[in-house]
């Protein structure tokens, strides 16, 4: 893949998680690997249920993944203990997507943004933390008075600055965003893109960005990795998966995304039809198969092992080559 | 970089970075309320008596059997008038407020720990802790709360501590269902999964994070049952399970006054209002509370 060069900050391999559920083995995420490196962004892609959330929160450690290795900076942090676990956590952070519900409306701007110094045991003194506290809330654009303040009290934005600025509180090296913007206003959104990449700049964050807005993941991500029912359908650079997509669900993505002018509206557009077929127990072959348009009966039993077709760009489609594109 | 650290340290100072303003908050909005606050005047009333029952009337009177006094209705030298004893109304509920918010509150607020330890590990934990604790509340959930205590004082002894024992154990089983079904809402909000991916420890959690949120109805079924406490308290003393004449008791008071409910009706009114002031003023300050705690009531 790209930037072999830069050292890589995480790297995922062969990543299982399933549920028990009483109809049979969830599979949420489904034999996915990957790899960061330092200051990237991995944009991840795909429908509501398709795993993202669960691949976020599994590459935490807030759930035990089935199998599979999390290499954090070399060390796998899948096997190791809770407390070995608590000594990483302050470099694996992740803001939430809905902050509205992330935040302890008990608590102060100023409490909420100090919990995880204080919670990690960062800072020994009230003093050091309150500084801490106020540059953080400087630096992602809150306003001192709202230090008092209680969540309720403000805006969607607002919350979402808080909950970053509790995220950035710890000096993470890498930040799981859990579709952090989908929650928010168009306008906010912009706002709180910028504000993540310009933090990414000034301090060498690594990001996965989870969404399901493809306008957004092209801002921000640097690669994109698309998944459908937990698998990982495709992965390239993102000006790539623009310009030459691959595989028919990405295709599909793309052709979802409105286009504003005139011309478009009578251009007739190929559009996904049916929903996400169910998680548990997923029969064998391509899991798109039940909704791809170019799907063949070979469909139903061929792998989806990822193949490279272009540098840098894998696909899990076998017939990637002879669809029409 | 060092002047704008500067500048934030001097308006951070400015800015009430003290752990009181909290408090003084929370005593600001409880203000607000008038009923609540008559209910707290009310309550230091009833405590000051209860505090103070020594200086108003000697413990003496309340025991002092006078047997040309019997039965006499209110008067100067009786206030509350006399039982069938001759014993003096008045010294006797000055006095039974000791044992009666005694109980009431210590059997709360036991029955609120217990209940709040229990109903928080079975909710938050789930799966075999939830079902050991809820199989093992089931059990004594289905004996009658005051034969669960009579039994717990047969096995015990009739004195104070094992009557407490006794009615906390009683109440046990609502409080912990009460307060296991709260933390089961709570516990799913995303802001406890942030607190523990930020590192949060369990305890921390449920005491910083789960029991806060799900504070409201503990609050108000607390001070609530403060009253149904000190009737079943009552009940104990009635069939000769609880406190132990000559020791009086508002609710031993009571249940004694049903038999000359026609003859002297005022042995009856006069701890019956002081029950009823005192729950009364409990429920009211717990409602207040309930709503000063709680940042989103704010003006």
């Amino acid at each position: 893949m790209e930037n072999k060069k830069s050292e890589t900050l995480l790297e995922v391999k062969n990543l299982k998680k399933y549920f028990k559920t009483p109809g049979g083995m969830l599979h949420a995420v489904d034999d996915v690997s990957f790899r960061i490196p330092r200051g990237k962004t991995l944009g991840v892609v795909g429908e509501s249920g398709c795993g993202k959330s669960t691949l976020g929160r599994t590459l935490l450690c807030l759930n035990e993944p089935t199998s599979g290795e999390i290499l954090f900076q070399g060390t796998d942090i899948a096997k190791l203990g809770k407390k070995q676990i608590r000594a990483v956590r302050p470099k694996m952070q992740m803001i939430f997507q809905d902050p509205y519900s992330s935040l302890n409306g008990r608590m102060t701007v100023r409490q909420l943004i100090a919990e995880p110094l204080i919670v990690n045991k960062l800072c020994k003194k009230r003093q050091e933390i309150d500084d801490r506290v106020d540059e953080i809330m400087e630096i992602v654009g809150l306003a001192p008075r709202l230090a008092t303040a209680y969540p309720h009290e403000l805006d969607g934005g607002r919350r979402q600055r808080i909950g970053i600025a509790r995220t950035l509180i710890l000096n993470p090296e890498f930040v799981v965003c859990d579709e952090p913007v989908s929650a928010l206003d168009v306008s906010i959104q912009a706002q709180i893109l910028n504000l993540l990449m310009d933090l990414q700049e000034d301090r060498n964050l690594t990001y996965i960005f989870i969404t399901h807005d493809l306008s957004v993941v092209k801002h921000i991500s640097d690669e994109i990795m698309v998944m459908y029912l937990g698998k990982c359908v495709e992965y390239a650079p993102a000006d790539e998966i623009f310009e030459h997509p691959q595989h028919p669900y990405t295709r599909a993505l793309l052709n979802a995304i409105p286009i504003p002018s005139i011309e478009s509206c009578h251009k007739r557009r190929e559009l996904l039809q049916g929903e996400v077929t169910s998680p548990i127990n997923p029969k064998p072959g391509c899991r798109f198969a039940a909704r791809c348009p170019y799907a063949k009966e070979e469909c139903r039993s061929c792998s989806m092992e990822l193949r490279e077709m272009r540098p840098g760009h894998y696909t899990a489609c076998p017939y990637a080559e002879e669809l029409e594109l | 970089m060092a002047e704008t650290t500067q500048t934030l340290r001097s308006a951070g100072a400015a800015r009430g970075r003290k752990k009181n303003s909290q408090a003084k908050e929370i005593w600001r909005r409880y203000r607000k309320n008038k009923a609540a606050v008559l209910g707290l005047v009310i309550l230091i009333f009833i405590l000051g008596i209860a505090l103070f029952a020594d200086l108003i009337v000697p413990y003496s009177k309340c025991i002092e059997q006078v047997g040309a006094d019997r039965l006499q209705g209110p008067s100067l030298a009786h206030f509350f008038g006399t039982d069938e004893y001759g014993r003096d109304l008045f010294a006797r509920v000055v006095h039974g407020s000791r044992f009666s918010l005694f109980i009431g509150v210590a059997t709360s607020l036991m029955a609120l720990v217990f209940g709040a330890i229990l109903g928080a590990s079975a909710g938050y934990f789930g799966g075999v802790v939830d079902n050991v604790i809820c199989r093992i509340i089931d059990v004594f959930a289905c004996v009658p709360p005051i034969l669960l205590s009579l039994a717990v004082v047969a096995a015990l002894g009739t004195n104070l501590r094992n009557l407490i024992i006794a009615i906390t154990v009683s109440c046990i089983p609502g409080n912990v269902r009460l307060i296991r079904s709260l933390v089961l809402t709570v516990a799913e909000q995303d802001y406890v999964e942030a607190a523990r991916s930020y590192g949060t420890s369990t305890p921390r959690i449920l005491f910083r994070y789960v029991l806060p949120n799900a504070m409201g109805p503990i609050i108000v079924n607390t001070t609530m049952s403060i009253s149904d406490m000190i009737l079943s308290a009552a009940g104990l003393s009635f069939i000769g399970m609880g406190i132990q004449p000559p020791s009086p008791e508002w609710g031993a008071l009571l249940s004694n006054a049903q038999t000359y409910l026609f003859t002297a009706p005022y042995m009856l009114v006069f701890p019956g209002i002081f029950i009823i002031l005192s729950s009364l003023a409990f429920n009211l300050v717990g409602d207040g509370l309930t709503d000063a705690l709680d940042p989103k009531l704010k003006d």
